[in-house]
């Protein structure tokens, strides 16, 4: 087990992608941050904190993906997680996923299923805490805390303050 | 969760709560411009429907539907069975055509049971009724429209007063919903003639009261039954008349509830007899809000069921 961000680190990571999201954009005007849970919402809200702090308050919600997965027939039914689309809706908006870890694209090809559910934003970018590589799809990061390099035997474990008392990523080795 | 909802007994209390909270996520989803989501798909949902029904056949092909399943509809009338084929043959057909979840409504009690433990089928088996017994998603989307109504039980139902007013005796519902209310924690009366009893009500966690006028301003929530004509082969009250009397939601009643109370029906409903019009239009009443919160319910019991693989072990022969 070795931890590969601490608390400080991941602050940093977040306010930097908070930066980028601005530059890219040109601005915030038209940027909605979405939240895939259960961490991918927590890091939403603290990337659309610092936005606050940057520049201008943004428009923050969460995304919920269980009923779009292509793996629920090889698992136990899970729970379905809240999904809240802010009040102004993703039509022709700027849309930026969040979540906490980017490996097979599973989750965001998901995502991209729920968002076409929901509207039709004019675009859809990926933040991601970090990028541990191993991909089964043609899908990128546009906004990315740490690349880290792992075999795919191990495990890359994010916890955060709000659910699990501290904030820190770590790489545990594979059974 | 078991593999077949066939009874209330089959739900934890927690699970009772997981299927709720699932149709409350799958409501918001629903308010969107898509209503019909992918997770069933390739799925196949049998309705198997010996009695007739409007409302929850309806209600569980449209749920089927909307997560993308494939639904086949297969009534009595019209089929084999008026030629005299047994259940089993029935059975057998619908598993060789691959069904993933039969729906099951049944003039006889324990039918679904019988269903689920005969080795016939390997699908989950869904109670939508059998006999004078149990309507399991029936109760499931009244606790759903309840919580709706009174945020403040969401999480229990400890505290909340629900009368249960009309044919007991006959109502599969009404033994579906007091088994749900009281594992939620909910206080329930049952108020009907003492020939629309049933004998074993002292083995429920209930209260009975034969007079709905000493009660109906204590309850929060008010459940009025359909009388069961086509289940009274005797007479268990000397007329019509006289049961809306004693028992029915006329407007005077409906006037002396608290200001906060709701009433409920199962539908479909007979209006004049045990539910005068005024009442069952009027404000008080969610007998619409229950009829869509049944959509939502069994999309819930139908992902419960189906979205995820079978746990080893539990595929029959």
């Amino acid at each position: 087990m070795a931890t590969v961000l601490d608390a400080g680190e991941i602050g940093r990571a977040l306010k930097r992608i908070a930066h980028e999201i601005i530059e890219h954009n040109r601005g915030l005007e038209n940027v909605v941050l979405l939240g895939i849970p259960t961490r991918g919402a927590f890091l939403g809200e603290r990337i659309a904190h610092f936005l606050g702090e940057i520049q201008s308050p943004v428009p923050v919600g969460t995304l919920d993906i269980t009923l779009h997965r292509d793996d629920l027939r090889l698992r136990p039914p899970r729970p379905l997680l809240p999904t809240l689309i802010p009040s102004g809706g993703i039509e022709g908006k700027d849309v930026v996923l969040v979540d906490d870890v980017l490996f097979s694209g599973r989750t965001i090809r998901a995502a991209l299923d729920a968002l076409g559910e929901i509207g039709r934003p004019r675009t859809v970018q990926l933040a991601v805490l970090v990028d541990r590589g191993h991909r089964e799809l043609p899908i990128r990061a546009d906004y990315v805390g740490k690349n880290i390099p792992t075999a795919a035997t191990e495990s890359v474990k994010v916890r955060l303050s709000e659910i699990d008392g501290e904030d820190s990523v770590e790489i545990m080795a594979g059974a | 969760m078991k593999k077949h909802l066939l009874s209330i007994n089959d739900l934890t209390a927690g699970d009772a709560l997981e299927i709720l909270n699932t149709a409350s996520e799958l409501a918001k989803i629903s308010d969107g411009p898509m209503k019909k989501l992918p997770t069933l798909r390739g799925r196949t949902v049998v309705n198997l429907f010996f009695e007739d029904s409007t409302r929850t056949r309806i209600s569980f092909e449209s749920a089927a539907k909307r997560l993308s399943a494939d639904v086949i509809n297969f009534s009595a009338k019209g089929s084999s069975v008026s030629k005299g084929e047994s259940l089993k043959d029935t059975a057998q057909t619908l598993q060789a055509m691959g069904a993933d979840a039969v729906v099951i409504r049944h003039g006889a009690s324990g039918a679904a049971q019988r269903l689920a433990d005969s080795g016939w089928i390997s699908a989950s088996v869904i109670n939508a009724g059998d006999g004078t017994h149990e309507h399991p998603t029936q109760a499931l989307l009244d606790s759903y429209t309840i919580r709706s109504k009174f945020p403040e039980f969401r999480e229990s139902f400890d505290g909340l007063k629900v009368g249960i007013v009309g044919d007991i005796l006959h109502s599969r519902v009404a033994r579906s919903n007091v088994l749900l209310l009281t594992k939620l924690g909910a206080h329930v009366t049952l108020i009907a003639p003492p020939t629309l009893i049933p004998v074993g009500v002292t083995d429920w966690k209930v209260d009975v009261s034969y007079d709905l006028d000493s009660i109906i301003n204590k309850v929060d929530v008010l459940m009025v039954l359909r009388v069961q004509s086509e289940r009274m082969a005797d007479s268990f009250f000397p007329s019509e008349r006289e049961y809306s009397r004693g028992y029915g939601l006329d407007l005077a009643r409906l006037n002396s509830l608290k200001e906060s109370a709701i009433v409920m029906h199962p539908g479909p409903m007979n209006r004049g007899l045990e539910i005068s019009a005024e009442s069952a239009d009027s404000h008080k009443s969610v007998v619409l809000a229950q009829v869509s919160n049944g959509v939502l319910v069994r999309m819930a019991v139908l992902y419960q069921l189906l979205g995820g693989a079978a746990l080893a072990g539990e595929v029959s022969a």
